[in-house]
């Protein structure tokens, strides 16, 4: 098969983040400041990167604004044509940063809310931050940026969809993604208090359908599936190495930000290698590529092609094997392990909040 | 939905119509995700400014191309406002 290129970099700027979010997709084992890429390594991958066909950039994190070099590394990815996006947690996003960040040409901003009651979305993210996000917007509205919100949904603020998305309207959002928490990292860790019922998921569904239709021209809604209560798992990012990358903040890249999972994998960092390396020839990025790979039901079925098998890093943490089909699947008897999941949650509170031990920010 | 020959359209505010080098195409770049455009549809997107209407639009490719456009720019520009990417005044 003819290999394809990318189109989209998530770079992971820094673990650091002042918000401590049980449903966070990080790794548990994060590292520090100390281990970040620096300054002009990120330089260099960015235009290796456009080099390969990357078209947009997601400067992420952790908090990305925990990088004194944010603003450099923004009119970097500028230059060399990048579409960026700053996915930010809106906490340190002060006026003076988003002046010197839209002043270098950064386009799309995107803040993440918690929750519509700040009460709720404090405790969720284990920080008082409600209150900024709603600073944040305002400024990011007034500077013109292209403007995003993300909520990621979970048992305590599912019933609470309609109103979130009242608020990312009145936020003034051009966008709102409405992510049902999909278990990684910490999310994984915290999946039997974050796992919503299924009727909240049914009735959630519903008002999410109802937005789309109303804020139609106005603010565009997508509705990321809780894939536990799907049928068949979700085309994740088109398939393995096909269109999608992630650096993680030591260099790390990855096919999928849950790839930390798959501990049978040796990723590969840009610290050692072209970022045109890792994706055409690294072992990793031509694992799971094509459909060479996979076992059955999903070798002679149609759906491969729709779905590519589902996720290789949710195969691996759910059945110990990646090359499995991916159990929220119903065709595979691995779906035990899922329906199991899904009953054993018991939607307490009790969460395991994100920490790494924060080291000094470099200078 | 149907679009009239008076609607004038214009790019979502989220999205870039920008010539990629690397793949030599022009591509329709927005927050998650990305269209590989052909010449005919790179052509329609780079008249939609805000201000022509998609007669205009369809008027100038007629001129370009010798032949009636406006039926498949209709069609094409439907498609694209249907999944957000375009808007119309």
């Amino acid at each position: 098969m003819s290999l394809s290129r990318p189109t989209t970099l998530l770079a992971e700027l820094t673990y650091r983040c002042p918000l401590h979010c049980p449903y966070c997709s990080n790794p548990l084992a994060m590292t520090g400041a100390e281990d970040e890429l620096t300054t002009d390594q990120w330089r260099r991958v960015f235009t290796e990167a456009r080099e390969l066909g990357v078209l947009q950039l997601g400067l992420s994190g952790g908090e990305p604004l925990a990088r004194k070099d944010l603003d450099a590394l923004a009119d970097h990815a500028h230059r060399a044509g990048l579409y960026t996006t700053l996915v930010t947690s809106a906490v340190g996003l002060t006026r003076d940063r988003a002046t010197a960040l839209r002043d270098v040409g950064l386009e799309h901003v995107q803040i993440s809310i918690q929750d519509s009651d700040p009460r709720t979305a404090d405790h969720i993210a284990g920080m008082r931050a409600a209150h900024l996000k709603l600073e944040a917007a305002a400024v990011v509205r007034e500077l013109g940026f292209a403007f995003s919100i993300n909520a990621v949904l979970h048992r305590a603020n599912l019933d609470r969809i309609g109103e979130i998305i009242e608020l990312a309207g009145a936020m003034g959002a051009d966008r709102l993604e409405l992510a049902n928490t999909q278990y990684y990292g910490w999310a994984f860790e915290n999946r039997r208090a974050l796992m919503p019922t299924r009727e909240q998921v049914e009735r959630a569904q519903a008002v999410a359908d109802d937005a789309m239709r109303r804020y139609r021209g106005q603010m565009q809604i997508i509705y990321v599936l809780p894939d536990y209560y799907e049928t068949y798992p979700k085309p994740c990012y088109g398939g393995w190495g096909a269109n999608y990358l992630v650096i993680t903040p030591n260099g790390q890249t990855l096919p999928c930000h849950g790839a930390t999972h798959i501990t049978t994998l040796h990723f590969d960092t840009v610290r050692d290698h072209s970022l045109d390396w890792i994706w055409r020839e690294s072992p990793a990025f031509q694992a799971y590529r094509g459909d060479e790979w996979m076992l059955e039901p999903c070798r002679s079925c149609s759906r491969k092609a729709i779905d590519f098998g589902g996720c290789r890093c949710q195969a691996f943490a759910l059945t110990g094997n990646a090359a499995n089909t991916d159990p929220v699947c119903t065709l595979t008897p691995l779906r035990a392990v899922v329906d199991r999941a899904v009953e054993e949650a018991t939607g307490e509170p009790d969460y395991r909040y994100r920490y790494i031990h924060v080291e000094p920010a470099r200078t | 939905m149907s679009l009239t020959p008076a609607a004038v359209p214009s790019l979502w505010r989220l999205a870039r119509l920008n010539f990629d080098p690397v793949r030599q195409q022009h591509v329709l770049v927005y927050p998650e995700g990305a269209m590989m455009l052909n010449e005919s549809g790179a052509a329609i997107l780079q008249l939609c400014d805000g201000q022509r209407s998609i007669a205009e639009i369809a008027r100038i490719l007629d001129e370009r191309y010798h032949c009636d456009v406006l039926a498949d720019v209709t069609e094409y520009l439907a498609q694209l406002v249907e999944r957000e990417f375009v808007r119309v005044a």
